[in-house]
């Protein structure tokens, strides 16, 4: 036996270290664990305001919870030993040796893959079963939510420094307010007309890069009328910081009189557009060149 | 003595750096205010050239502004006050280069959703003959500013242009919002010679793009 393995078993006949730490550490994770969970928990980002957001909140929690018992760990070793192991007096001793303990490494290596391989199969498993869980996905999704045939187009046109929204199945009429209806799959196509910007609608947990030339597909599904927050969130130059809006979940007739509105409103600036197309290449493609 | 001598340097060392930064976050174009009218209104007269002409960049494309005296000040940072309409008169002397997203080619935010361009009202223009605009995204002011007859003669080359020189005259209202600092910019990618044409110029502030102080 190793000489710090004896250590922590308290020798022949010391206090047996390695069993007060494991007990210290399980009566402090008994405690904080459901304070994280039931009390911290709620309060965890991005919230609840559409489908993508819960699972990415439900997603939160329970990595929060796992870190939980492996954060204190570390904690309670810590201060153990700074307490426990502490030398008196001024004299410079050298402590025991270290060594290794096949089993003691054996059990991390096991319990670390395990933890890592696990979340691995629980983070593409929440992928698969969320329709992408408000990533972007390309143009080719490999996760779609269920009701995605049925879902309402929305292109996310960004540039420097801006963000349109275009509406295929409404004429392709383009605005810069971004309006959805609740309870209604949503399919953002996000492209952008100049250098790479990443559209951010926070309360909905939508995140997708948008870059010219590309289609990059995100799914979410708003549970609730309110308002969100929309940023660019690649650095895409002077402006990036101002590259920011809000959009409103509204309730399905508001949205129906909305659009129509804004469809009549803008029937001669639509007909200026190009068609609605997944991407664009305005051409010349370097104006004033 | 020696660490005594290595703190001053450092002290000095440190406080040269803290005053570039100081000097560098401070530097910028003057702020210009837009004139009273006796109506209550303020007013804007601005210009936009193809090439500013002078020191650092002659050939950089550029807005400029005219002070209550009436002189020509190269800046786009512009204090107006709160809550009022606000008259905006742009020469308009470049060519045009067209708009990168033709939405931006019809007028929003003003009164009525118009621009007069010489004259005549109109909700929009040609998204091809864009040479810029003047949006204010955060309360949704776009105005489009047409380019300038590629052919005309007397083509403006340094500025400032004067009305003798080929331009177009556009002029357009929108009322103020509360207080707050407000960026403006012009979104036809007209900073030549760089990626997308939104480099250079379309990246700094005193050329095409600034700031709308309200207070």
């Amino acid at each position: 036996m190793s000489e710090s393995a004896s250590v922590l078993r308290g020798g022949a006949s010391g206090p047996r270290h390695g069993v007060r730490i494991l007990v210290i550490w399980a009566v402090a994770t008994a405690i904080v664990l459901p304070l994280v969970i039931w009390v911290v928990g709620p309060h965890i980002p991005p919230g609840s305001m559409s489908q993508q957001t819960k699972d990415q909140h439900q997603v939160d929690v329970v990595l929060t919870a796992l870190a939980v018992p492996i954060v204190l760990m570390i904690w309670v070793y810590f201060a153990y030993a700074i307490t426990v192991f502490r030398q008196e007096g001024t004299a410079i001793v050298d402590g025991p040796p270290i060594t290794g303990h096949g089993r003691i490494q054996a059990t991390w290596l096991i319990a670390t893959s395990a933890l890592v391989i696990g979340l691995a199969i629980f983070g593409t498993a929440d992928l698969l079963t969320t329709g992408g869980a408000g990533g972007g996905e390309g143009p080719n999704p490999a996760a779609k939510p269920a009701d995605w045939r049925s879902a309402l187009q929305v292109q996310v046109i960004g540039q420097q420094w801006l963000w349109t929204f275009r509406y295929p199945s409404y004429g392709g009429v383009e605005t810069t307010t971004l309006e959805l209806p609740v309870n209604r799959e949503i399919e953002f196509h996000v492209t952008s007309l100049d250098v790479v910007h990443d559209f951010w609608a926070i309360e909905l947990g939508v995140k997708a890069d948008a870059v010219q030339g590309a289609d990059n597909i995100a799914f979410d599904k708003p549970l609730r009328t309110g308002t969100f927050q929309v940023r660019c969130d690649e650095l895409c130059g002077l402006w990036h910081g101002h590259m920011n809006t809000t959009g409103d979940v509204v309730d399905a007739s508001t949205f129906t009189s909305w659009i129509t509105n804004e469809e009549r409103k803008n029937a001669a600036l639509t007909k200026q557009l190009p068609p609605y197309a997944r991407v664009y290449y305005p051409t010349p493609t370097r104006n004033a060149t | 003595m020696r660490a005594l001598a290595v703190a001053a340097t450092l002290s000095v060392l440190v406080g040269l750096v803290v005053v570039y930064f100081i000097f560098f976050l401070e530097s910028g174009p003057a702020p210009i205010s837009s004139s009273r009218e006796s109506n209550g209104t303020a007013h804007l007269t601005l210009q936009t050239v193809a090439s500013y002409g002078h020191h650092p960049f002659p050939d950089w494309v550029s807005y400029m502004a005219k002070d209550p005296a009436g002189k020509w000040e190269h800046t786009t940072i512009f204090k107006v006050p709160a809550h009022t309409l606000i008259t905006v008169t742009v020469y308009q002397y470049d060519g045009a280069s067209g708009l990168r997203n033709s939405f931006l080619s019809g007028v929003s935010g003003t009164t009525g959703d118009v621009e007069v361009i010489n004259g005549k009202p109109q909700h929009g223009i040609d998204p091809n003959n864009a040479a810029h605009t003047f949006t204010i995204p955060d309360i949704d002011v776009n105005v489009p500013l047409p380019g300038v007859n590629p052919n005309a003669k007397n083509q403006c080359s340094v500025a400032p242009c004067t009305l003798a020189e080929a331009h177009n005259t556009i002029t357009f209202s929108f009322r103020s919002p509360g207080a707050g600092t407000y960026r403006w910019q012009c979104f036809v990618p007209c900073g030549a010679g760089t990626l997308f044409g939104n480099g250079g110029p379309m990246q700094t502030i005193g050329y095409m793009s600034g700031l709308v102080e309200v207070s």
